[in-house]
């Protein structure tokens, strides 16, 4: 495995708020916890979808989402902690190959939400390096803001499936709480593509 | 030593009812985790371009997925089998929390005439558990309910935002022949 990095130098604030910079029509599926946050104060918006619930789930949300609007971009943000729970996805998601998803994954190598635990990409496992196994058509270490700006330019492309973990340090910003109504939130992001409620 | 029900002729014609009905709901996302009672409704969803047939490797994958999938505008259903229902608990809780159509064929395990008894206690909690996590059951044993049935439960789902699922009996679906 080489020399394990716990998590990196980047300000995940800053990273997150990059990504979201001139986002246009990109939807947005956002994994518990910090990743959460992170969006949230990168500013509120009617593409956001936000978990509170359903630990690894995120990117298989990102997944359906992807494959039923395949002429968006979607984009997944979520934390190491929330994609290892979903580990398997990764290989369901390889198989179905949507080349409008990309999977951010902020990773600072802990459990940041319940007491920076040393998580198990702290200890060696390189979530892109799984997603690159399972066949992602584009995986990254991002160690640097010049990837980050990389990321975001290419996640725009829907030109292949997509994986990054982004090294982010391991701290914990003030909390910037989405709306936990999950059902409004699911309604306002239907609402923005067009669909009423029931 | 295995023993057949007298007079027990399962119909066949049931499994082929499942796809069509999920057609007619306009079904656009099938994702599942294989069972020998949904072989041929998987055969056919993944033989069918007019929708997506997605294979999971954990059943409750598959609530992320149609959560997804009806933000995007679409319906989908999950097939699975009970034990399956064992993994999705703490994923229930999107669905409650969200209200979003969640639509379950679950073939039951440790139901009837059941050979593997590991499989007794999961398939003995499986349909409490999901009354437990707010989803509603129906269950047929007769080939002739299952379409009534799933029509009904894709109804109840579509048009309340609801979690329905419908269990397929282990007397409905056969006796598992472990010994030839």
């Amino acid at each position: 495995m080489g020399e394990v990095i716990k998590g990196g130098a980047l300000d995940r604030r800053a990273v997150v708020s990059r990504l979201l910079a001139d986002r246009g029509d990109l939807l947005v599926v956002t994994g518990l916890g910090s990743a959460s946050y992170d969006v949230m104060a990168a500013g509120d918006h009617d593409g956001n979808y936000y978990l509170w619930a359903a630990m690894g789930s995120a990117a298989m949300v990102g997944l359906g989402l992807a494959t039923a609007q395949p002429d968006r971009s979607v984009l997944v943000v979520t934390g190491d902690g929330e994609m290892l729970m979903g580990f398997g996805a990764l290989a369901t998601i390889a198989l179905c190959k949507p080349a409008n998803l990309t999977i951010a994954v902020l990773d600072n190598g802990h459990f940041g939400e319940t007491g920076m635990q040393e998580s198990h990409a702290g200890r060696g496992i390189d979530l892109d390096r799984v997603a690159a196994t399972c066949g992602f058509d584009w995986t990254a270490e991002i160690t640097d803001m010049a990837g980050v700006e990389n990321l975001r330019r290419r996640m725009h492309a829907r030109d292949g499936l997509k994986l990054a973990t982004l090294k982010i340090k391991a701290e914990n910003p003030p909390r910037v709480l989405p709306p936990r109504d999950g059902v409004y939130v699911k309604n306002r992001f239907r609402a923005a593509l067009g669909h009423a409620p029931i | 030593m295995t023993i057949a029900e007298p007079e027990l002729h399962p119909g066949l014609d049931w499994q082929d009812d499942v796809y069509r009905v999920l057609k007619e709901h306009d079904i656009k996302h099938v994702v599942y985790v294989p069972d020998a009672g949904h072989a041929t409704a998987i055969r056919l969803a993944e033989a069918d371009n007019a929708l997506k047939s997605v294979v999971l490797t954990t059943e409750e994958e598959g609530i992320g997925y149609l959560a997804g999938a009806w933000l995007g505008g679409q319906r989908g259903a999950l097939l699975m089998q009970s034990s399956g229902v064992g993994n999705c608990i703490n994923t229930l809780a999107l669905q409650v929390c969200t209200r979003f159509p969640l639509l379950m064929v679950i073939t039951m395990r440790g139901d009837w005439a059941e050979f593997n008894g590991w499989q007794n206690p999961m398939g003995q909690a499986t349909e409490k558990a999901l009354n437990l996590m707010g989803v509603m059951t129906w269950r047929a044993d007769d080939p002739k309910d299952v379409a009534p049935l799933l029509h009904g439960a894709a109804t109840t789902a579509f048009n309340g935002d609801a979690a329905c699922a419908l269990l397929l009996g282990q007397r409905l679906i056969g006796e598992k022949q472990w010994v030839k």
